[in-house]
């Protein structure tokens, strides 16, 4: 398992790998939108968890979505993702492709990756093999058993290695990493899928601020290469890489802009940064 | 020969291939040797109680190897494998039914339970079932087909857990019910027994016992590299991932419906094939192999052995029915008793099994071992 080691090391990310690409050929964003969400309402037992949540993002942006507890921020990621049916509205990734009409793996598969709250490795596999797992190729079962692990793939989980800055640790079962490193190899995992989108979940909960500063640099490395959408509590941490921020509340948009007008909005005040 | 090396060295070590060659040596030459050459009079000689009895654990090691494909490395307990065990056995058993010819109690061409029940012509259930190669068709496509059917269902509409292993345990005993009744046509409560002959050799010779006895040896030592071929694949490393994040392998854009349908139709067919090995060394089948406690033991053998290692679900198969031969005829009553103390002793004293004590062991001395002067200084 040494050659793994060499490889990592050959391999530091100085070529543009296929990740870097901001759109593939799979998702159509011709008119430069990546994420189309109209009017979608979703409830649980009569509770309205979005209520006609209207939201575009834009092909290479890179949006912070903020709200207190209760607002819909991981419900929105849930319809993105498949994992929740909405009652009503639309949902669209690209110009063509209706989310609501597939299941988790194959809105994976089309190109969106998510991060959960709670960081979610495979924690009996070890770094590598995690990377290797989330690497986008045909995944269906005969692929899968016989397929063997390629140079060139060889090459791009070592240069997500160092990216996420975990080459050292390639060999190490997932289970033994620190919290903040299994939020940067769950990060990897994303970017192993090559997804044109990324959802991530609150990326800095529970990172010490060393961690914080670490994860802020890699968001804005993939900034501009990766569309990316945010979810965090940290208002420092959404400050240092925000260029536009949503504000949610019970369920639909409160307001949307960049940092400066998001503070200055007297209704966000109201619900969220004034308490 | 470049990528089968590579099979070779991914599949065992050194170590494990000369251990699987001494198994193999022993199951092939040593038995055969010893029970056919040497004399029944000299203290070498292996009786024939010791064939059927070894036989006869290794089909229940098949099982368990089975067992742990689908629990150990997929997280999904089933309580309901001995059912596909007995769909095996029964299929075989009807091919071994119709070998005795007019050889039975009435003397008609016919098995003895359809005579008593004043049957004219065999039901549609025994269409070809005098063909030998029907009836091994049989021994695969019967619990393949119904655990395809079963788990796409169940897996389809996500039912996991303790919810699945409660179907399962509910389907093998809905089985059993079902064997049960004359109605069914595999010969209610007695099943099948009384067997004469196999492929027209007669089937209680010291050579057709071995021939068998060889041939489960052999689709044993298969199996056990079939399992390790896929728990060491990119396939192995998905399933495991179900295990202990299906979520993440979802969002990875697996889906995991199919690659559990997989592990899950094909440990049903590991246990058909099993099943169809054991019928005609124990010279026995009836519904009481689908009982649910039969298939609960499947899963303390796993236990005890270690799940997640496949070589641990040998050990495990083999320990509990070595245990169980001695017990039930030293004390019978006392048996039950000693499985729930074994399966309780395992789940609070030995969470990894067998295997894993004897893998603790092993560090401990391996760590005296290179570091004895780091031991002696601590206090």
């Amino acid at each position: 398992m040494s050659a793994i080691a060499a490889d990592t090391i050959g391999n530091s990310g100085d070529q543009t790998s296929a990740y870097m690409r901001v759109a593939t050929p799979g998702v159509d964003v011709t008119h430069g939108v990546i994420l189309y969400l109209d009017d979608i309402t979703v409830s649980f037992d009569g509770f309205k968890a979005l209520n006609k949540l209207s939201l575009m993002i834009e092909t290479g942006e890179l949006r912070c979505i903020i709200g207190p507890n209760g607002a819909g921020k991981t419900t929105m990621m849930d319809v993105v993702t498949g994992k929740t049916r909405p009652d009503s509205g639309s949902a669209f990734f690209g110009q063509t492709i209706d989310l609501t009409q597939f299941t988790e793996a194959e809105i994976a598969h089309a190109g969106i990756g998510r991060k959960f709250q709670k960081p979610t490795v495979f924690e009996q596999h070890t770094v590598f093999e995690n990377l290797e797992l989330a690497m986008k190729t045909d995944k269906s079962v005969r692929h899968t058993l016989l397929a063997g692990l390629a140079a060139t793939q060889r090459d791009k989980i070592g240069a997500t290695l160092e990216l996420i800055k975990l080459a050292s640790l390639a060999e190490r079962l997932a289970g033994t990493l620190s919290h903040g490193q299994k939020q940067w190899l769950e990060i990897g995992m994303l970017l192993m899928q090559e997804p044109q989108l990324l959802l991530l979940d609150e990326p800095v909960a529970g990172m010490t601020d060393d961690e914080t500063v670490r994860t802020v640099e890699l968001l804005q490395a993939l900034n501009g290469k990766h569309s990316i959408v945010v979810v965090e509590h940290d208002m420092d941490f959404v400050m240092q890489i925000a260029n536009k921020v949503t504000v949610l509340h019970e369920g639909s948009v409160l307001a949307e802009g960049n940092m400066d007008a998001i503070q200055n909005d007297q209704r966000v005040i109201e619900v969220y940064l004034g308490r | 020969m470049g990528p089968f090396a590579g099979i070779f060295t991914r599949l065992y070590g050194t170590r494990g291939w000369l251990a699987l060659g001494v198994l193999a040596c022993v199951l092939l030459v040593v038995f055969p040797v010893f029970n056919l050459a040497v004399p029944a009079d000299s203290p070498f000689h292996i009786s024939a109680y010791w064939v059927t009895l070894i036989g006869k654990i290794m089909c229940y090691a098949m099982v368990a190897l089975a067992m742990d494909l689908i629990w150990g490395y997929t997280g999904i307990l089933s309580l309901g494998h001995g059912l596909f065990f007995a769909l095996g056995g029964y299929s075989f058993g009807m091919y071994l039914m119709r070998q005795i010819g007019a050889d039975g109690q009435y003397r008609v061409n016919m098995p003895d339970f359809m005579v008593f029940l004043d049957w004219k012509e065999f039901p549609w259930q025994w269409w070809m079932s005098d063909q030998f190669w029907w009836c091994a068709l049989l021994v695969v496509l019967v619990p393949g087909l119904l655990a395809f059917v079963f788990g796409y269902f169940a897996f389809r509409s996500r039912v996991k857990g303790v919810y699945f292993s409660i179907i399962t345990q509910a389907l093998t005993y809905a089985a059993m019910l079902l064997f049960f009744r004359n109605a069914t046509g595999f010969g209610g409560n007695n099943g099948f027994t009384d067997f004469k002959r196999i492929l027209d050799f007669p089937i209680t010779t010291p050579g057709t016992r071995m021939a068998l006895f060889a041939i489960t040896s052999v689709v044993l030592i298969a199996t056990l590299l079939l399992g390790r071929y896929i728990v060491t694949s990119k396939l192995g490393r998905v399933l495991t991932a179900i295990r202990d994040a299906e979520s993440r392998v979802m969002f990875s854009g697996y889906n995991p419906l199919w690659y559990k349908l997989f592990i899950w139709t094909l440990s049903a067919v590991i246990c058909g094939i099993a099943g169809a090995l054991y019928v005609p060394q124990v010279g026995i089948i009836n519904p009481s192999e689908m009982s649910p406690a039969n298939s609960i033991e499947i899963a303390i053998w796993v236990a005890v052995g270690g799940r997640g290692t496949l070589v641990g679900a040998l050990l495990g198969a083999g320990i509990v029915n070595g245990a169980k031969s001695w017990f039930t005829v030293a004390y019978p009553e006392y048996w039950l008793f000693f499985l729930g103390l074994m399966f309780i002793g395992v789940t609070l004293f030995m969470p990894k099994g067998v295997i894993g004590v004897i893998g603790s062991i092993r560090e401990k001395i391996h760590a005296r071992i290179v570091t004895p002067d780091l031991l002696e200084k601590t206090p």
